[in-house]
């Protein structure tokens, strides 16, 4: 009681620490409602979305749900020799039902990929089933096709029971499980995915390099020259930031190309002959050169901001106690350009690893990386879910990379323009 | 720039060649769109200089290609306009909306979970954009928008929010909340408030935000790729199928429209960070 009675009381007695508190519940609902909108608007058209995806890349249930007797039966199936009369039987009403909705053509697709040759023998065995006679299935399946008598492929139809697989991202790095139910490789010759993944690696990595390099001496005297020069030459900067993507990849084929600018200009000054002009665009230089200027902006202002609120005055007191301007720079200015160093790489390092429009465009057969295979995926064979699958793989990577970005920039530190 | 007497020759030498260093890529820089502009009024059909543009013969310049622009048979270029014009309009709106009212709750020092709400709004940024489409275009496939302004217009906000979320919490971060607590103190409603002293304060950051959101918009292809139908088609899917299929001189006569276009929004959002940053007392 006597702690109670030292509470302070508002003006309506009721004690100020609830009182307080009430007033700060009520803050932190009307910021939240505030926010909900957008939230609410992002979880439903994009978060979830991306959820879907992830759903469509392991999903697997088309099969499980086709065959449903088939499983059932399976269960007690060791897989070590020809299942049993049962399976047969079960396999046959399963397929029998699939006639007569006319959905068989995509087992025998879903089937086919997980073990080829299965196309031939079911659509064999749908025209063969028309006069099936009742009981002892399995001879009669069997009869239909030397292959139904292998055992293998019962199993692969067993491996298809599960309503979820990760095939589609052991697929995605040029795995696959085998047979015995091991993860393997590939063949060598086949192991497409692998070289385009490790592409994409390179292909950002020597990017950030690149617009590291060119981009820091030009920060640098954009931060140091008086404003009314550095404001005009910022424009050089900007205008390509403001500039749509398209109109610079636009000029850059035509910068490139056999017949262009600068192909003319290296046969002018004799470098090449007329008649030897390089291929410059269509491969990977097409790629480097046009994503390098592209994202060279995005490296050029994060380090501008940093390097502007650095004071001059440092370089000259390094100078004055005794350093020469290469010491002053490499002790003291360059340790203080970190910040914007990291904030500029990781942008670039993760605007580049997903770029799709450039690459497509000026890449070629040689020049192009993992998002557009992805676009392939959607648009061409239209397997959705080992899209969805590829894109969530190169996702978890961006997200990495992202996460230490916020560890060492902060997202509320990212300035624009 | 220029060097005190006393500089040493070999500092000298250093100089002049960051300078020279500096001077190519500003040049790498700005170079490639100055390209543009006199091959759109190249009076052939190539992509390169020819002997009279050489020589500045006027002959060998002519509008040709503008006027196939806009008049050409069969010319897609008036309906993308019209149609990038439109989504790219209806998704600034949208964005600038939603994006605002989000930022005013996430400056708020009161915001649970501000982290982690700040990465959830930022992420359609930072997540590849093939990844968006993708996600986006399930969505809308399975809400029967794909192919329709309305699906396009929902990508586009998606994607131009964090641009509106990032400049109004910048612009708000110097914020003097003792004006907007002096309005109540004198009797105003919060709605009052916000229009008569909050809006024209943070006016600056929410229009360059719509900027970011406009430009985002109206430059995007890889999302409309995923969503468009025939009707819908808009400037950048021109553009993409026009230099996947043949570059044509009409191409560069649009891409020089767009590049004073974006000369236009350049100026416009330079301006208005010098307002912003004159309002917020950053600048001296």
């Amino acid at each position: 009681m006597s702690s109670e009675s030292k509470q302070i009381l508002t003006t309506d007695g009721i004690p100020l620490e609830v009182s307080l508190k009430k007033a700060e519940r009520k803050n932190k609902i009307k910021a939240f409602l505030l926010v909900a909108p957008l939230l609410l608007f992002l979880l439903i058209t994009y978060i979830f979305p991306i959820g879907d995806m992830l759903m469509r890349s392991v999903d697997d249930k088309m099969v499980t749900q086709m065959l449903p007797k088939t499983f059932k039966s399976m269960e007690t199936w060791d897989g070590k020799e020809l299942p049993p009369e049962e399976v047969f039987e079960a396999f046959y009403l399963d397929y029998k039902k699939l006639i007569e909705e006319k959905t068989f053509g995509k087992l025998s697709t879903q089937l086919n990929y997980t073990k080829n040759g299965f196309k031939s023998i079911l659509k064999k065995l749908q025209r063969k089933m028309k006069k099936f006679e009742e009981g002892n299935y399995k001879e009669q399946i069997m009869a239909v096709h030397p292959r139904w008598e292998n055992v293998e492929y019962w199993r692969a139809i067993k491996r298809r029971a599960p309503a979820y697989t990760s095939s589609k991202y052991l697929k995605g790095m040029d795995m696959y499980v085998n047979e015995e139910g091991k993860i393997v490789n590939v063949a060598e010759d086949r192991r497409v995915h692998r070289i385009l993944w490790l592409r994409t690696l390179e292909v950002a990595f020597f990017v950030t390099l690149l617009c590291f390099l060119m981009a820091y001496p030009i920060a640098h005297l954009l931060a140091t020259l008086p404003m009314k020069y550095s404001n005009l030459l910022m424009i050089c900067v900007l205008l390509p930031f403001w500039t749509s993507l398209l109109v610079r990849t636009a000029s850059w084929m035509i910068l490139l190309q056999q017949q262009g600018i600068v192909n003319d200009f290296f046969v002018m000054t004799g470098l090449v002959a007329d008649d030897a002009r390089p291929e410059m665009m269509y491969n990977k230089t097409g790629t480097y050169v046009a994503m390098t200027q592209i994202l060279l902006p995005f490296m050029v202002l994060p380090l501008y901001s940093v390097m502007k609120t650095i004071s001059p005055s440092l370089m000259r007191a390094g100078k004055s106690l005794g350093g020469t301007p290469f010491i002053a720079f490499w002790k003291v200015y360059f340790p203080l350009t970190i910040p914007g160093i990291g904030a500029g790489c990781l942008l670039v390092f993760i605007l580049a690893i997903g770029y799709y429009i450039t690459p497509a465009l000026v890449g070629g057969a040689s020049g192009t990386l993992i998002s557009n295979q992805i676009a392939f995926h959607m648009k061409s064979t239209l397997d959705w879910s080992f899209a969805s699958a590829m894109g969530l793989m190169l996702l978890a990577g961006v997200l990495a990379i992202y996460w230490v970005y916020n560890k060492l920039v902060g997202v509320d530190n990212i300035k624009l323009g | 720039m220029a060097l005190p007497k006393y500089t040493e020759t070999r500092y000298r030498v250093w100089h002049y060649f960051y300078i020279t260093i500096c001077s190519c890529v500003f040049f790498f820089l700005i170079a490639p769109l100055f390209v543009i502009f006199p091959l759109s009024f190249n009076a052939e059909e190539f992509l390169s200089f020819s002997e009279g543009m050489k020589n500045l013969d006027p002959d060998a310049f002519s509008l040709r290609w503008y006027k196939d622009m806009i008049y050409g048979t069969k010319n897609p270029w008036g309906l993308a306009a019209k149609n990038s014009f439109i989504i790219a309009i209806f998704a600034t709106l949208g964005s600038v909306l939603l994006g605002t009212v989000a930022a005013l709750g996430l400056s708020s020092r009161h915001m649970p979970f501000k982290g982690l709400i700040m990465a959830t709004l930022i992420s359609p940024m930072i997540v590849p954009l093939i990844i968006s489409g993708v996600a986006i275009f399930f969505f809308m496939a399975k809400a029967g928008l794909a192919a329709t302004h309305t699906g396009i217009v929902l990508a586009h906000i998606i994607l131009g929010t964090p641009f509106v979320v990032i400049t109004v919490t910048a612009t708000l971060s110097g914020f003097d909340h003792s004006v907007t607590r002096a309005a109540s103190s004198l009797g105003s409603d919060p709605v009052n408030t916000f229009m008569k002293i909050t809006l024209p304060l943070i006016l600056p950051g929410v229009i360059s935000g719509g900027l970011f959101a406009f430009v985002t918009s109206f430059d995007e292809v890889v999302v409309v790729l995923f969503l468009a139908g025939l009707e819908n088609t808009t400037i950048p899917i021109q553009m993409w199928t026009g230099l996947r299929e043949q570059l044509s001189p009409t191409i560069l006569a649009v891409a020089t429209c767009l590049i004073i276009l974006s000369t236009l929004i350049l100026v416009t959002a330079e301006l208005l960070r010098r307002r912003s940053e004159r309002l917020r007392g950053i600048n001296r």
